[in-house]
């Protein structure tokens, strides 16, 4: 499959699959703002909306900065355990939560957009639910005060949808949408772009071309 | 002429120092460049115009070019905001730095960065409609509302029609012929090469024409990617070769192409020669679709609107939606109703002649918009085919992991941001000969490669990790980025009675103009191309070495209804106002004018008879070229029809 997201047909980086350009156009053509599905503690009866079709594309926006981020602490600590499950820290960079993940997934499960941020909200929380619920089941204690064994224990259940028994399949959608959210999350910060061995975005006087190292290696030379 | 309304602002801008320019030594250079972009108001409007440009993309872009550089006194009119690329484009952000991490969203439905505010397939107030409510009979309309239309995001790729493109018909029996053939296009062709910069090379393939020697920019270097697929390309024997693509690889030369461009015509040369000087050469790094600020790839707005505003021949007005074309006593057309955007009001210009490249679809709704007691069902519409016989590419992608591109060493792979090299329709022969289910080509392009870090990295991995977490995501993540390729396949959609627009009978915008209603079909030509389109993708990768997921049936078990692109979405549409010999059976001339209205041009994709599978940006500002040129030699003789 596609790994997705940003649409775009001829000439852009990265192409969509006939079935999610049409969710995503089908989405924009109905762009009304959503109503908050979060209770907000200081909603003054104003529903939060989008940056508009014409925001600032050269400032720098931080989670929270444009709408109200909506997770209670409890969910705050277990997305929070969640993320550093699937992206811990390493020798060659820091977990997921020590460089704002959380910050990103709570500002993508509260902005004010239908497609797919509606159903992702649904899908965060109730999973985020369902793994404190687990995890109190199994192990009497919430998943971020369990050891590494014990979430990996929750974990392998529903890291993988096609092996997941029936009871786990919405535990593993969530588990797989969870991922790919703190996977983008993670690697679009600094630490994270170094991590993942991106060395471009820099102006260059001429384009070199692939070095004799990777022909090589890819069987070219 | 209004001389009532809240007149906005002249805007004038003087552009600072380019901060990524290079000097020809190759290091950063501080070189400073001014650029002067002067928008007039309304009050400022002048009584009469030579020409009234409806608007400001490739097509518009171009005639204005053409025309003001030949003297001619031109009004544009853009139904968008002001936009400069100059002072608006991020360069060097990341993804990181934007809200949901630049993904799209109901506001920014190409993503955050994606050079298209306040466009998309909806915009606030200006809806459209379609006939059917089923999901395969949907046409999406992308549209920009600002300066240089959708010229500041498109992917650059610039690939010229061939000689069986323009006579379609003639080749298969199918379609209709273009009244023109591909040497009447080929010298416009090698002009907007060399103004606007196109990388490529001349491979003498068929119906992949050739550029005159000097056209073409030398083509970046391939990636990896490029040379593994160009390797299995060999071996399944498919050409792949590099892409042609509007991104200046090197600085143009002023001191011999303004020459070329404008033989006789000092005026021109001098303005031409002066911006040439202000393009830089491309740094490397960013994506072209967000637009670029040191004018290294081809927007409107980069280049064909600071030469024509440096003639002064040109007024510019944003925020200006046309409303109606006006029509004289003696039939010809006598200029433009629109409404300022701004104020609401209403206002009127008026010229001599008026070309309309407002986009094919905008275009057409113009026309059936400005009715008269001579042209009740729309202008130009004798013949009743506007609005008829529109066409989108009939694409499909198709994503393959390979594994010779994992755990490569750390190098940079931004290039030219996508398309240095593709792979041009092969099977022309096998066509003809019935060889094949379909009657059309397709091309085939691919992105890949290490690119910047965005919201799909690391997703949706699980057919090859098996849903690794923690440290072997961690692993997994960094073996598998850059390994993936993505297929483009674009084909030719041959037109059809089913696929086209007319002013839907209830719906209006919020000026209580008439919105279009489309009606959209694909016909099983491009059903079966698509079919046939994700069998080579699998075949390609699997010759790679790599890997898809899932099965790879052969083209024939294969549902192309399941793969095509949605109606419209590959931004490629064409036709509604086609050109023809006969008028009886089409909208123009073989200039682009309409057979009804001699002073009335078509310059953008609505004149298209064919699609081609090629994108159609380098043909409709060829086309727009010998629209103007031959409007511009009308207007000196003061013979119009």
């Amino acid at each position: 499959m596609s790994p997705v997201p940003a649409p775009a047909w001829s000439g852009r980086s990265r192409p969509m699959d006939r079935r999610t350009a049409i969710k995503w156009i089908l989405a924009a053509a109905a762009a009304i703002p959503v109503i908050p599905r979060v209770a907000r503690g200081d909603d003054a009866g104003q529903p939060p909306v989008g940056y508009g079709p014409d925001p600032d594309v050269l400032k720098t926006y931080h989670p929270g900065e444009l709408w109200p981020l909506s997770f209670t602490p409890a969910q705050r600590r277990t997305a929070a355990a969640l993320c550093d499950t699937i992206i811990p820290a390493d020798a060659v960079s820091p977990s997921a939560s020590q460089v704002g993940v959380v910050d990103f997934l709570d500002e993508w499960i509260s902005a004010p957009y239908a497609y797919p941020f509606e159903s992702d909200c649904d899908l965060i929380l109730g999973g985020l639910t369902w793994i404190e619920g687990e995890s109190a089941a199994r192990f009497q204690a919430a998943f971020a005060d369990l050891t590494d064994a014990q979430r990996a224990a929750i974990c392998d259940d529903i890291c993988y949808l096609p092996r997941a028994k029936a009871s786990r399949r919405e535990p593993a959608k969530f588990f797989a949408r969870f991922r790919d959210l703190v996977a983008g999350g993670f690697y679009t910060t600094p630490e994270g772009t170094r991590d993942i061995g991106y060395v471009g975005n820099v102006p260059l006087p001429f384009f070199a071309g692939p070095p004799p190292e990777v022909l090589k290696q890819a069987g070219l030379d | 002429m209004p001389r009532s309304w809240a007149g906005r602002p002249t805007h004038i801008r003087v552009g600072g120092p380019a901060p990524y320019l290079f000097d020809e030594g190759g290091g950063v250079g501080t070189q400073e460049f001014v650029f002067v972009m002067s928008l007039i108001s309304g009050e400022t409007l002048k009584d009469s115009y030579d020409v009234i440009i409806v608007g400001s993309g490739a097509g518009g872009g171009q005639a204005a070019y053409v025309l003001t550089l030949e003297g001619a006194k031109v009004l544009m009119l853009e139904a968008g905001r002001n936009y400069d690329p100059v002072a608006e484009t991020p360069m060097f952000q990341t993804n990181g730095q934007a809200p949901l991490r630049a993904g799209p969203t109901p506001d920014r439905p190409l993503g955050f960065y994606d050079a298209l505010p306040n466009g998309g397939y909806r915009i606030e107030g200006e809806p459209y409609t379609n006939a059917s409510a089923d999901d395969q009979r949907q046409f999406y309309w992308l549209r920009a509302r600002m300066l240089g239309g959708r010229t500041n995001h498109w992917g650059r790729v610039a690939l010229r029609y061939g000689p069986y493109d323009f006579k379609p018909h003639s080749r298969d029996g199918l379609g209709v012929d273009w009244p023109i053939s591909y040497p009447d296009v080929a010298p416009y062709y090698d002009k907007v090469e060399m103004l606007v910069g196109v990388y490529g090379t001349n491979e003498g393939l068929e119906n992949t024409p050739d550029s005159s020697p000097g056209c073409l920019l030398p083509p970046p270097k391939p990636l990896v990617s490029d040379l593994l697929i160009r390797k299995a390309g060999r071996s399944l024997g498919i050409p792949v070769v590099p892409c042609h693509k509007a991104v200046l690889t090197q600085r143009l030369d002023p001191d011999d192409l303004p020459a070329r461009l404008h033989p006789g015509n000092a005026f021109a040369q001098r303005i031409v020669r002066d911006a040439m000087r202000q393009r830089a050469a491309c740094l490397w790094a960013t994506d072209c679709t967000r637009g670029c600020s040191v004018r290294a790839n081809y927007q409107s707005t980069t280049v064909h609107l600071p030469p024509a505003l440096a003639t002064g021949n040109l007024d510019l007005l944003p925020n200006a939606m046309a409303r109606e074309i006006t029509l004289g006593r003696d039939g010809r057309a006598r200029g433009v109703t629109f409404i300022d955007k701004v104020t609401g009001r209403e206002g009127h210009a008026s010229a001599r002649a008026v070309i309309l490249a407002a986009g094919a679809m905008e275009s057409v709704r113009l026309l059936l918009n400005s009715r008269s007691a001579q042209f009740p069902q729309g202008l130009a519409n004798s013949s009743g085919l506007v609005g008829k016989y529109i066409m989108d590419a009939a694409a499909s992608i198709f994503t393959g992991q390979v594994p010779l591109l994992e755990s490569l060493p750390l190098h940079n792979e931004d290039g030219a941001s996508s398309c240095h090299m593709y792979a041009p329709w092969w099977r022309y022969r096998d066509q003809l000969a019935g060889q094949l289910d379909f009657p059309r080509g397709y091309h085939l392009q691919w992105y890949g490669g290490r690119k910047m870090p965005s919201l799909d990295t690391g997703a949706g991995m699980e057919w090859l990790t098996g849903g690794s977490y923690g440290a072997r995501f961690k692993a997994d993540a960094r073996r598998y980025y850059g390994s993936f390729v993505n297929f483009l396949g674009l084909g030719e959609m041959i037109p059809n009675e089913d696929s086209c627009c007319e002013l839907d009978p209830a719906a209006k915008d919020r000026w209580g103009i008439p919105v279009l209603r489309f009606h959209w079909r694909r016909s099983g030509y491009e059903l079966r191309q698509v079919a046939h389109m994700q069998e080579t993708f699998a075949a390609v990768i699997h010759a790679m070495g790599g890997r898809v997921r899932g099965a790879s049936p052969p083209a024939r078990e294969i549902d192309g209804a399941r793969f095509i692109t949605p109606g419209g979405s590959v931004s490629h549409e064409v036709g509604g106002a086609r050109m023809g010999a006969d008028p009886g059976k089409s909208v123009t001339n073989r200039w682009g004018r309409t057979h009804d209205v001699p002073n009335l041009v078509i310059a953008d994709g609505a004149a298209f008879a064919s699609s081609a599978d090629k994108n159609p940006t380098l043909t409709i500002m060829a086309l727009a070229w010998r629209a103007a040129e031959q409007l511009a030699a009308g207007l000196k003789g003061g013979n119009l029809s």
